[in-house]
């Protein structure tokens, strides 16, 4: 019987209001109870005085790249880089070779995410076979080996009848469907967003409307179906006002945004320099403040890295062959208190139900919050501590950031999965 | 980092003159031959076209030697590159034969800023993609500058795909670093209005007639029909309504220059009749090419 009492930390849980300075006691992997002077006989202690202890967090959008492109990351490698950015769960992306788009891939991911991940590992499966937007992938019997949600992120479903069917099915078996929004034909040849930066780099153009138009020909759909639909990396400032009224008419729509997208904008890319390049793309300072602003009105439920490793050969190229995405779990609690927290706009509790309940709640998870009796998962963090990002000592396998060398005030201290600490801060 | 020139954008005004001054330093007097300089004596450029260039290639070939410099041209198509080798294990191990610069043009935007962040060796860009071609607009400030004295209080159309033209946005940055009035006119999926706020100075229209009246200069751009597959514009129509012809400079200003970068398309953008005329600076532009590539080449090597 293993146990651990957290102590004296400000313990931050929104999904039972709670914020008070506090213990948390573990046992056997659960979380057994939360009160002041709680002890226990042989329990080890963790002095958490001055720092925030919250349920762990969840980056509901990721990509581990195996199995196919093990050279990028593995699920194990990924898993540390989340726990060193103070995620206990990670839901991993479909998009790897062979997609997973079967029951067979799916107990694969979860077989290898069992041995050898750190953290909580939960699969998404593909929409389509293969991603390729065409016939419906095996949804039931992925649901069935242990898939949260469904998406064919990267790849958009082009056809409406296609997204239309599939949505339907989400809704039979109640799991969400996420989707990539971006009209593949309006974007075409694009790489970074379309604007007066593009026309000044000649660079193709990845227009706002691409985006857009794929937001309301969905919310159109996830109407028509009522299925549970959730729009991945939000940055357009159209797209995030459609979402608000979708909720506004009843719908069950979600909607996360990535750190990058509230903190750079198109302009703040170095020329041609590829690790600011990803989808959908660094976009206008209007957008990012669209998006700034659904994170603190409740258009946006969750914050999601959309953490994207590429290996350092493939983002060495002319900027127009690099691949898209950037890695992002280790920079995302630093970035949302930098953007967030520090400024004001969003209070403690509120930021943390964008890592927790936000995403418990879009993908029926019983992590993300703290009552008795749920998984012992753990974030502890600081608010002022002052530290550099060094990307080169990242556990990831991938070195793509915009965020080497960026300073940062907060971030991840201890990160604890079923109760055992999987990373501490040095 | 060493100083090539990536692109005007990032050039001062001082800059642009200083070498627009070396460049009419190096413009031959009328009937003189050249003599070689040994300004150079000893350096070696390396020419290396990823895109394949005739005019720029030869221009940039003539201005090293006029210079005493050695120069190697390295085409893309045979080389390495056609294996699969990385630009940047390409221009690695080009690196290591020591050339003293490189003067590089490419298919892909940016690349020759791209490599500059890992090569220890100056590049000069002939050409990227749809972003810069620098020299090209040196060659033209210095043929507008020899007809007219000077940039100032000009008026200039600049027709065709913008969008899609280095040479466009080379000639905006440069010019408008002169506070010259600029005109970008074309079909109108050619001329986004983003392009409006790149420099000061700029307006568009997708009226030709607007767009050469009260202009000094006309800069026609070369129409690349390869772009009318992304639905950009209906080609059959493109001469009707953006090529130059007779009725056009009719209604121009009596002395207007009319200027192309090359290679022409007789009846597509510009008429022969126009492209002919005493209107004409077509050719003056080939010469100051040499001109202007033997200051820049200077300018990179000497510093």
């Amino acid at each position: 019987m293993s146990r651990l009492v957290v102590k004296n930390g400000r313990v931050i849980d929104p999904a039972s209001n709670l914020d008070r300075v506090c213990d948390v006691a573990v046992e056997d992997g659960l979380i057994q109870h939360i009160g002041e002077n709680l002890s226990a006989p042989g329990a080890e202690e963790f002095d958490a005085s001055g720092l925030i202890v919250a349920p762990g967090f969840i980056d509901m959008h990721v990509h581990l790249r195996e199995p196919g492109f093990e050279h990028a990351e593995t699920i194990e490698s990924g898993s540390r880089a989340a726990a060193a950015g103070g995620f206990t769960s990670i839901c991993c992306m479909p998009n790897t070779q062979p997609v997973n788009d079967s029951a067979t891939v799916t107990s694969y991911i979860r077989d290898r995410a069992r041995r050898f991940a750190v953290v909580n590992v939960f699969p998404i499966g593909a929409i389509t076979k293969d991603s390729a937007g065409e016939e419906l992938s095996a949804i039931a019997s992925m649901k069935q080996a242990g898939i949260v949600a469904i998406s064919d992120d990267g790849k958009p479903v082009m056809n409406a009848r296609v997204a239309r069917r599939a949505m339907e099915f989400a809704r039979a078996l109640d799991l969400p469907y996420i989707e990539h929004c971006e009209d593949l034909n309006l974007s075409a040849g694009g790489d970074m967003h379309e604007g007066v930066q593009s026309t000044r780099l000649g660079l193709r153009g990845i227009p706002r409307s691409s985006e857009d138009v794929m937001v309301a020909r969905d919310l159109i759909l996830a109407e028509v179906t009522g299925c549970r639909y959730h729009v991945a990396h939000l940055s357009s400032k159209y797209s995030v006002e459609m979402v608000a009224f979708a909720k506004s008419r009843g719908l069950k729509v979600t909607a996360e945004a990535t750190p990058h997208h509230f903190v750079l904008a198109d302009t703040d890319m170095p020329p041609y320099d590829s690790n600011y390049k990803m989808k959908p793309p660094l976009r206008h300072t209007s957008d990012v403040a669209a998006v700034l602003q659904g994170v603190q009105d409740g258009a946006i439920d969750a914050i999601a890295t959309d953490h994207a490793p590429h290996p350092g050969a493939e983002k060495m190229q002319e900027f127009e062959r690099c691949p898209f995405g950037i890695i992002g779990l280790e920079t995302a609690i630093g970035l949302a208190l930098e953007r967030l927290y520090h400024t004001g706009k969003v209070p403690l509790p509120k930021l943390v139900s964008l890592f927790t309940s936000g995403p418990a709640g879009i993908l029926s998870l019983e992590q993300g919050s703290l009552r008795p009796g749920a998984p012992a998962d753990l974030t502890v963090f600081d608010l002022d501590r002052e530290w550099t990002y060094d990307v080169n000592r990242s556990p990831s396998k991938s070195r793509n950031t915009p965020f080497h060398g960026r300073k940062f005030k907060g971030g991840p201290v201890a990160t604890i999965v079923a109760g055992k600490f999987i990373w501490r801060l040095e | 980092m060493p100083a090539g020139l990536l692109d005007i954008e990032s050039l001062s005004r001082n800059d642009v003159e200083a070498i627009l001054a070396r460049s009419k330093f190096f413009q031959p007097a009328a009937g003189q031959t050249f003599k070689r300089l040994d300004t150079l004596r000893g350096r070696t450029v390396v020419n290396l076209f990823f895109e394949s260039s005739t005019r720029t290639r030869t221009s940039f070939e003539i201005a090293a030697r006029r210079l005493g410099a050695d120069i190697l041209s390295i085409t893309a198509a045979g080389s390495s590159v056609s294996k699969g080798e990385s630009l940047v294990d390409t221009l690695n191990t080009l690196g290591a034969m020591r050339p003293d610069a490189i003067v590089m043009r490419h298919s892909a935007s940016g690349a020759p800023h791209f490599l500059s962040r890992y090569l220890p060796i100056p590049i000069v860009n002939a050409g990227d993609g749809t972003h810069e071609h620098p020299t090209q607009a040196l060659l033209d400030a210095l043929t507008i500058i020899d007809r007219r004295g000077s940039l100032d209080g000009l008026r200039i159309a600049i027709i065709g795909d913008i969008a899609h033209s280095r040479v466009a946005r080379s000639n905006i940055f440069l010019l408008s670093k002169f506070g010259v009035q600029i005109v970008l006119c074309g079909p109108a999926s050619l001329v986004p209005s983003e392009l409006a706020s790149i420099a000061p100075g700029i307006e568009l229209t997708t009226d030709i007639f607007k767009a050469i009246d009260n202009a000094h200069v006309i800069m026609m751009l070369r129409v690349q029909l390869e772009r009318q597959h992304e639905a950009a514009f209906p080609a059959n129509e493109y001469f009707q309504f953006f090529g130059l012809r007779p009725e056009h400079i009719e209604r121009a200003k009596p002395d207007v220059i009319v200027m192309h970068p090359g290679p022409i398309n007789r009846g597509r953008e510009i008429s022969s009749e126009v492209a002919d005329s005493q209107r004409s600076a077509i050719l003056n532009q080939v010469e100051n090419g040499i001109a202007v590539r033997m200051a820049v080449l200077e300018r990179v090597l000497m510093q």
